[in-house]
């Protein structure tokens, strides 16, 4: 599945004296996730036996779409959720492929998405919304 | 620590309760509609605005909190103040009444909510302007939604026409405390922290103008406002009502969390 880093959510870790100092920015303000995902990060770095972690909010700049990986969104393509296009929709069906889709809702399961069907295979899909 | 700085703390701290407290009145509002829209993706699409306005409100109580310095965090705000202390526009209040007055007050707050957020981008505050950077992209893909649905409500069927012509009669006399000024907003408008909000008000006229006429609805002419959410001095009957079912549980059992 996508990573934190794929995401573009980790903006900095750097050492101070020996705190290891992890920013991450929110993609949503509401995203109920947060709190999973900062669990998930010190849970990842204690494992690793840094005792020592603190981490910071970053509001400013604000998370863009822009900054997920390439990597990360053939990973959200082949999970079933079409990656942001700079158009502004999906380009294509991550199920079968095909160009001709429509948009069902502007939201979708999660503030970050908006829900899209194919006309062609009929399945819904998810799309990330481009921010 | 002179006078002059102390007031100005209260000003900014009474600023930001405005902005977080409708924000959390009308995220609570549009949450109320979770399990009852007329369609599943209208549903999801309400509760993921109300998510929005919720996670806004943490971060501009937050804030409030950091600068009252009383070691009230955004909950604490939220859930163990009473009526008189909010500061919620009376617009955030109001029942929500049908699917189409919901999405008409949405959309009436939303003009108002992404023109104030693109001001509040350059406020002298860095802190003010960080909340707005993030808070802003989330309101424009709200205004995006509400208008479209103003819009295809208002051109659509003979009565949904009907209902959101009566949707903004009945809401508009709300508009009009957006934009009144007081001692707060002069003070944060020295600042440098937030425009003067009379000054939004032809830009607002002219994007909810356009977006009415697209609806097939008329900008009432009427300038008629309800005033006292803002500053606390009068709210709706309605905002006691939502801070019962928003506040029971901590003050049933204080500092539960789960």
């Amino acid at each position: 599945m996508i990573s934190l880093t794929d995401l573009g959510i980790i903006r900095d870790v750097a050492w101070q004296d020996d705190t290891l100092i992890v920013t991450v920015t929110p993609t949503y303000s509401g995203c109920p996730a947060t709190s999973i995902i900062n669990l998930d990060i010190e849970t990842a770095l204690r494992g690793h036996g840094i005792e020592k972690i603190e981490l910071k909010r970053q509001l400013s700049p604000a998370w863009t779409t822009d900054w997920l990986t390439e990597g990360g969104k053939r990973k959200l393509e082949a999970f079933g959720i079409a990656p942001p296009q700079p158009a502004g929709g999906p380009d294509h069906c991550p199920h079968c492929g095909s160009k001709s889709i429509e948009k069902i809702s502007q939201f979708g399961s999660t503030p970050c998405k908006a829900t899209w069907r194919c006309k062609d295979c009929l399945e819904p899909f998810d799309y990330f919304k481009c921010i | 620590m002179s006078t002059a700085v102390t007031s100005g703390d209260d000003a900014l701290f009474e600023f930001l309760c405005r902005m977080g407290d409708s924000t959390l009145v009308l995220g609570h509002r549009v949450s109320e509609w979770c399990g009852h829209a007329p369609v599943l993706e209208e549903d999801i699409a309400l509760a993921n605005t109300a998510l929005d306005l919720i996670g806004q409100t943490q971060l501009w109580l937050g804030l409030a909190g950091e600068v009252e310095g009383k070691g009230r965090d955004a909950d604490k705000l939220a859930f163990l103040r009473d009526g008189w202390d909010f500061r919620s526009a009376l617009l955030t209040e109001v029942p929500n009444g049908d699917f189409g007055r919901t999405l008409m007050r949405q959309f009436l707050f939303d003009a108002w909510h992404s023109i104030y957020l693109g001001r509040l981008l350059k406020s002298s505050d860095k802190r003010v302007a960080d909340i707005a950077e993030k808070a802003s992209k989330e309101v424009s893909y709200h205004l995006e939604r509400s208008a479209d649905t103003v819009v295809a409500l208002g051109d659509g069927t003979e009565e949904s026409h009907a209902r959101m012509a009566d949707a903004l009669a009945y809401l508009w006399p709300y508009v009009g405390e957006l934009f009144a000024g007081d001692a707060v907003d002069a003070a944060m408008v020295e600042a440098g922290v937030a425009p003067d909000p009379a000054s939004l008000r032809e830009e607002y006229d002219a994007l909810v103008g356009r977006i009415l006429e697209e609806a097939t609805l008329a900008l009432p002419e009427g300038r008629f406002a309800h005033k006292g959410g803002r500053d606390g001095r009068m709210h709706t009957e309605h905002l006691g009502h939502i801070l019962t079912q928003m506040q029971w549980l901590q003050r049933a059992y204080p500092g539960c969390t789960w």
